[in-house]
């Protein structure tokens, strides 16, 4: 998030009237990641705010906007019913007013990404620092987690479509939730910095459902790609997620030969888009 | 005696006050719910059956839904009143919603829910008003309260999760740990697996009232 940034659409009503006004996390292309509370003040969510594009045509960008937000909250409902870490759905407004876009509120996630983590812990051994044992112990339990966690995901139907160890989160460690959540969205410095807890997986946006060993497959290429660029020292790593993936569910082993088939070409199979 | 408990929830304008009381032993929801049937003014109220109300939680998402429906100027059934109720439902049938989680003539623990949609529409208009129409006892609104009240199974079956947060029907098998619960009620289990099972389920019924019929 360097450099000049751009103005930012304020929020529609009824967050208007929010005091304290939810606090930017992140921004991406498409949508405007807020930290804010759902009905009281000590419950903490996130607000996914998909603001409507002012060079799109109107009644497109409307369908555009509800398509997009439905889709994602589908997912994600479906993914908690059946078990998959994913933070809840709490309330969305998927049509707007017409001008403003929609949005989508969403339970709050503790911890830091897996990509926060593994970039901290890289640093830390650079520096000499490491001294702590067990570290390398802890990555690849880590990997296990998130080798599950995948899988229970293909497991149920659902692909990710931007699976990048920025997009799955680490709790921390003894999680009782709502606890100790700066509303104003700072970053808590953990005591310990642990390799432990739950996985979660977010950021459903290019999600969907699907059946199909190739889209499964993609999902497990971006991962390994993502490894490969910002965590070389993790890249072995990665031989345990396919480890567990593997043993996760029935058709884990089509998709991992179907992976050798991607690694080969790439993830573009059909050289659209 | 509890009394008229008045809420402002988050994000909705300081002037909306939400006001809620709750009631057991009522025993003229007969008369109550002709009230609504003939759309007297007066008792212009969500008349929510607390039974199948989880938690406060999930009727106050109900509430906020249909307030931000409400201040957008889309309702989609009569009222902003009636419009809690139909919110409070997962699918996109205002009778049925009405319906299942509306007042009945055989409803005991009632929940009555009032917006400040008018300044003349205050706290003690409404405690007057419901303290002269509702035969019952009054207890305070809050999650323990409603526990004592509602049927989980019940709810379970109205928005169709009956494995969510302790697993059966065709989710099949599945505890991390391994161990596996048999489908159905296990209440053995320790307090900490109750909560986080009320907890799985108020967050998928969430989920779903938000999609509402969306799936």
């Amino acid at each position: 998030m360097d450099g000049p940034s751009p103005p930012q659409p304020p929020l529609p009503a009824p967050f208007t009237h929010t005091h304290p006004a939810p606090t930017l996390l992140t921004q991406g292309a498409e949508a405007l990641l807020y930290c804010t509370y759902f009905l009281t003040p000590s419950h903490p969510c996130a607000l996914k705010y998909r603001p409507s594009k002012p060079y799109r045509n109107p009644i497109l960008d409307k369908r555009l906007t509800r398509h997009r937000i439905l889709s994602e909250a589908r997912t994600l409902v479906k993914c908690r019913r059946e078990g998959v870490s994913v933070p809840g759905v709490l309330a969305l407004d998927a049509e707007g007013d017409g001008v403003s876009g929609g949005w989508m509120m969403m339970e709050w996630v503790e911890g830091k990404t897996v990509r926060e983590v593994l970039v901290a812990g890289a640093k830390r051994r650079k520096e000499g620092r490491d001294d702590e044992d067990g570290w390398e112990e802890g990555v690849t339990a880590l990997m296990g987690k998130i080798g599950r966690a995948v899988g229970r995901m293909h497991e149920v139907g659902v692909v990710h479509g931007d699976l990048t160890t920025s997009n799955i989160m680490l709790g921390p460690l003894a999680a009782p939730q709502q606890n100790g959540v700066t509303t104003n969205g700072e970053h808590m410095e953990q005591v310990g910095e642990g390799l432990g807890g739950e996985i979660v997986l977010i950021d459903f946006g290019l999600a969907g459902q699907s059946l199909q060993d190739e889209d499964k497959a993609v999902d497990l290429y971006v991962l390994e790609r993502a490894f490969g660029s910002t965590h070389p020292e993790a890249e072995e790593g990665f031989q345990e997620v396919l480890k567990v993936y593997e043993e996760s569910y029935k058709g884990a082993k089509v998709v991992l030969k179907r992976l050798e088939d991607v690694r080969m070409r790439g993830r573009k199979r059909s050289l659209l888009g | 005696m509890a009394a008229l408990q008045t809420l402002h929830l988050a994000h909705l304008p300081p002037d909306l006050a939400v006001h809620v009381a709750l009631y057991t032993d009522v025993r003229n929801a007969s008369f109550l719910r002709d009230q609504l049937l003939q759309g007297n003014p007066d008792f212009e109220y969500a008349l929510v059956d607390a039974s199948v109300i989880l938690s406060t939680t999930h009727a106050l998402a109900a509430v906020f839904r249909a307030a931000n429906d409400h201040l957008k100027g889309r309702l989609k059934s009569r009222n902003v009143h009636s419009e809690i109720v139909f919110s409070l439902g997962a699918n996109n049938n205002i009778a049925q919603s009405l319906r299942t989680f509306g007042i009945t003539p055989t409803t005991t623990n009632l929940l009555a829910i009032k917006l400040s949609t008018d300044p003349s529409i205050t706290s003690s208009t409404i405690s007057e008003h419901l303290s002269a129409s509702i035969q019952g006892i009054q207890v305070e609104f809050n999650d323990a309260k409603l526990a004592g009240l509602n049927n989980i199974a019940k709810i379970r079956k109205l928005y169709k999760l009956g494995g969510v947060g302790e697993e059966g029907s065709k989710g099949k098998r599945r505890r991390k740990d391994g161990t596996v619960e048999s489908s159905g009620l296990v209440d053995g289990t320790a307090a900490k697996d109750a909560e986080r099972e009320r907890r799985e389920l108020e967050v998928a019924i969430l989920g779903l009232m938000a999609l509402r019929g969306a799936v």
